[in-house]
């Protein structure tokens, strides 16, 4: 009747409001205040962040440095593609590409390296798979993710952003190798 | 001249050119939801691997239409006529230049359908998103700023309406909640279409080789503020509709005219915030600002939904208290109206709108949570319970309260009505519930082949995945069967159904006028402030409403527990710094 009508009050704001919306509000506000620190307390306790740190870069300087690596710490190939072995520790070079990922890297378990991801073309999606990580690659931006390979496997990247007709082949590898 | 006609079934009054204008919008709508479901069946008929029905660049095309045709040209066109009507029939006004408003229209439908051409002839398989720099033909974009050109003229029409009744006097007090809904998602469209106007033009001087760079991570930060806001309109709009359907039906008054008001204005001050959520893993954005952006300050604006969570049932329930339905703590709801699809259509939408899509949004929003959900196939199923099922089929369940009222025809095959909601949700329902299940398992969305067929390298998803996308794939066919229906019974009432005005013709339906003798109205009379309350109380121990409060409980903990099962999933993954 109302809901579609003037409200019965003039001074409707003045119209006290009724106890279980009260306490309904009351909790909500809780429940949000709650959700809303856990952000910041993941930040500090959790495991799980992104660094904040990003450059911007271009296509052919982040390409010459992963050229660069390749060239240092190639240790075979697959399908065509160059396996690298960096040290732990690290500086790794990831770049996406229409349409791989390249190279393929392969990395010791409980290690951290210092992984710099970027585009040469398009946007991408990093899709680490079965892990699911998921980090959005986007041409001319160099983002740096420090990563903790915890469990030893061969693990997939799945590009997870769409890249055009040859999207869905766009896999690239990260093997993790006992130490 | 007399210019109004009043309903005698229901007691709104219609304006001449508003009528005109609110039907060529709806169907107009109604035309880009059915290209969208078309499309449906071609994109969901893919992802379920096991049929795999199109090749992939017709998939992508197709999902690119799928995407603009529903979430854009439906729901717009839809909420364009749910302003005029908010306004001129709800304040009893004469809508303010309907030149205008036709000229807005007009933009509209030459913007719909020059982007479909452009998705239609194959270049422009972009996405909804077209990210930069992937390019598209510059008549997709040049179609998209008409469009919201002529969106932006439907909502200025929309506020000098406004005036208008303030400046006659048609109304006493303060404008109806349902209007000071519309009102919110309004002001929201005004910024929206604002930033859409910053990115989308540069990208088209872009794609006719004017400016000869788009920066990849401006364009999405700026999309973002286009594509999230526009989904807060959405959200104000279903929201308005729920109270005017509860209204309807039920004869309900909202339980607190300010705490209903206050939850609108928490969207207005907080949307601008939030377009955060879609780049909570994008590269060069800081956490401080991700943090406070993602969550609109603090979840001010989930707060506001778990608000009309609370009021907008806890309304209808005290309405159907008051007229004796007063056992127990759900005779109230037990007695409602389950065979009207008015009632069910507005009941499933509210319910699937708050457990999947709210929850399912503030998860993966979270900062962190982002990580193991962004792109995947979970992020559509979310949407999916929010816009189109939420807002879908809100507007779903108004368009069977208008078939009557505002073009003069009653339901073409009643039983189908009847049946649509059922069909809709529980088929939209087995499709949202198996793709997020997909998602946490990994499957990504707009992806051809979880096969990878001609890859260098290979992968597989575990066999769990398959069986949710296929089960998800059945959940989507039934799903586009309810859609289907619902254009069936519409398309049908205008066509076939029974005229409830001599003068309601075909052409009529379609928005020519009635006979000018229906028009007998030289200005209805002032809109009355609503009746003063009975003082009785119902419910008990002081609360109005005990089976709605239940209800929001367990709302409640069904979200605590998923956030924090969420946050467990995290912490298993790679140790990231
Ligand atoms: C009627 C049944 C429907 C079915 C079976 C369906 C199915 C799907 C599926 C499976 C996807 C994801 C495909 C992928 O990412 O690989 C999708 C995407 C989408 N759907 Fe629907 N949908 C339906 C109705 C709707 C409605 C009513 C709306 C909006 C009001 C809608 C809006 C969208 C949007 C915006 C996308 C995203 C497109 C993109 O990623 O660019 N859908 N739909
Ligand atoms: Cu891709
Ligand atoms: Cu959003």
């Amino acid at each position: 009747m109302t809901s579609y009508l003037p409200p019965s009050e003039r001074i409707w704001w003045k119209v006290p409001v009724g106890k279980q919306e009260v306490i309904w509000i009351g909790i909500a506000l809780i429940w949000c205040l709650i959700m809303f620190f856990m952000m910041p307390y993941w930040h500090l306790f959790g495991k799980q962040n992104l660094s904040n740190e990003a450059y911007q870069t271009t296509p052919a300087k982040f390409q010459a440095r992963v050229d660069e690596m390749v060239a240092q710490y190639q240790v075979g190939e697959e399908a065509g593609i160059p396996i690298v072995r960096p040290p732990a520790g690290s500086d790794v070079y990831l770049l996406g590409r229409l349409w791989q990922w390249y190279p393929i890297l392969e990395l010791e378990k409980d290690q951290s390296y210092r992984i710099h991801l970027s585009s040469m073309d398009w946007q991408h999606g990093f899709s680490l798979q079965p892990v699911n990580i998921n980090l959005q690659i986007v041409p001319g931006y160099e983002m740096v993710v420090t990563m903790t390979p915890d469990q030893a496997g061969d693990y997939a990247i799945v590009c997870n952003e769409y890249c055009g007709i040859g999207h869905h082949a766009m896999l690239g590898k990260i093997y993790v190798k006992e130490n | 001249m007399a210019q109004f006609r009043v309903c005698p079934d229901s007691g709104f009054y219609f304006d001449k050119s508003a009528e005109s204008l609110m039907k060529v919008n709806a169907i107009a709508g109604a035309v880009s939801l059915l290209i969208a479901g078309i499309l449906a069946i071609g994109v969901i008929l893919t992802r379920w691997q096991e049929v795999h029905l199109l090749p992939a660049d017709l998939f992508y095309q197709a999902l690119t239409g799928h995407g603009i045709n529903a979430l854009i040209f439906w729901i717009i066109f839809f909420e364009i006529a749910i302003l005029y009507f908010a306004s001129s029939t709800l304040l009893r006004t004469r809508l303010a230049a309907p030149k205008w408003a036709w000229l807005g229209f007009i933009l509209m439908v030459v913007g719909a359908v020059m982007n479909n051409v452009a998705v239609a002839q194959g270049n422009s398989s972009v996405m909804m998103t077209s990210y930069a720099p992937m390019q598209a033909e510059p008549h997709f974009y040049l179609g998209l700023i008409l469009f919201a050109v002529g969106a932006l003229i439907g909502v200025f029409v929309f506020f000098g309406t406004l005036v208008i009744a303030k400046d006659d006097q048609t109304y006493e007090g303060s404008v109806p909640l349902v209007t000071f809904g519309a009102i919110t998602a309004a002001i929201i469209a005004v910024f929206t279409i604002a930033s859409g106007a910053v990115i989308l033009v540069p990208t088209f001087l872009w794609s006719i080789g004017y400016i000869n760079h788009i920066d990849a991570e401006m364009y999405r930060i700026i999309w973002w503020g286009l594509g999230h806001s526009s989904q807060q309109i959405n959200v104000a709009a279903h929201v308005s509709v729920w109270y005017l359907l509860a209204g309807i039906l039920f004869g309900a008054r909202p339980m607190s005219e300010k705490v209903s008001r206050t939850a609108f204005l928490l969207y207005i001050l907080f949307l601008q915030l939030a377009c955060a959520h879609h780049i909570l893993v994008d590269p060069g954005i800081s956490s401080e600002w991700k943090v406070f952006n993602t969550s609109y300050a603090m979840y001010l604006a989930v707060l506001a939904s778990m608000i009309h969570g609370l009021t907008v049932p806890g309304a209808m329930e005290v309405a159907q208290r008051e007229k004796g339905l007063t056992k127990g703590l759900f005779e109230w709801l037990r007695k409602a109206p389950w065979g009207n699809p008015v009632f069910s259509g507005f009941f499933f939408s509210l319910v699937i709108f708050g457990f999947i899509g709210g929850i399912t949004g503030v998860v993966m929003g979270t900062e962190q949570i982002n990580l193991i959900i962004h792109n995947t196939i979970y992020v559509p199923a979310h949407f999916h319970a929010t816009v189109a099922v939420g807002t879908t089929l809100a507007f779903m369940a108004l368009t069977y309260l208008l078939i009557p009222v505002l073009f003069r025809r009653s339901l073409f095959l009643p039983w189908v009505a009847k049946m649509q909601p059922y069909v809709f949700s529980a088929g939209m329902t087995i499709m949202i519930l198996f793709m997020l299940g997909a998602g946490t398992l990994g499957v990504s969305r707009r992806h051809w082949d979880m096969d990878f067929t001609g890859a260098a390298l290979s992968f597989e998803y575990p066999g769990t995945a398959y069986m949710m996308m296929a089960v998800g794939g059945i959940g989507g066919v039934l799903g586009i069967l309810g859609g289907a229906m619902y254009l069936l019974v519409t398309v049908g009432s205008l066509v076939f159904g029974k005229k409830l005005e001599p003068s309601a013709g075909l052409f009529q339906s379609f928005g020519v006028p009635l006979s000018s003798g229906s028009y007998n109205i030289q200005q209805p009379e002032r809109l009355p402030m609503a009746p003063k309350l009975a003082v009785e109380q119902h419910g008990s121990a002081g609360f109005e409403a005990p089976g709605t409060f239940v209800l929001a409980m367990a709302l409640l903990v069904s979200f605590v527990v998923y956030y924090f099962i969420n946050w467990d999933y995290l912490a298993s993954v790679w140790p990231l710094s």
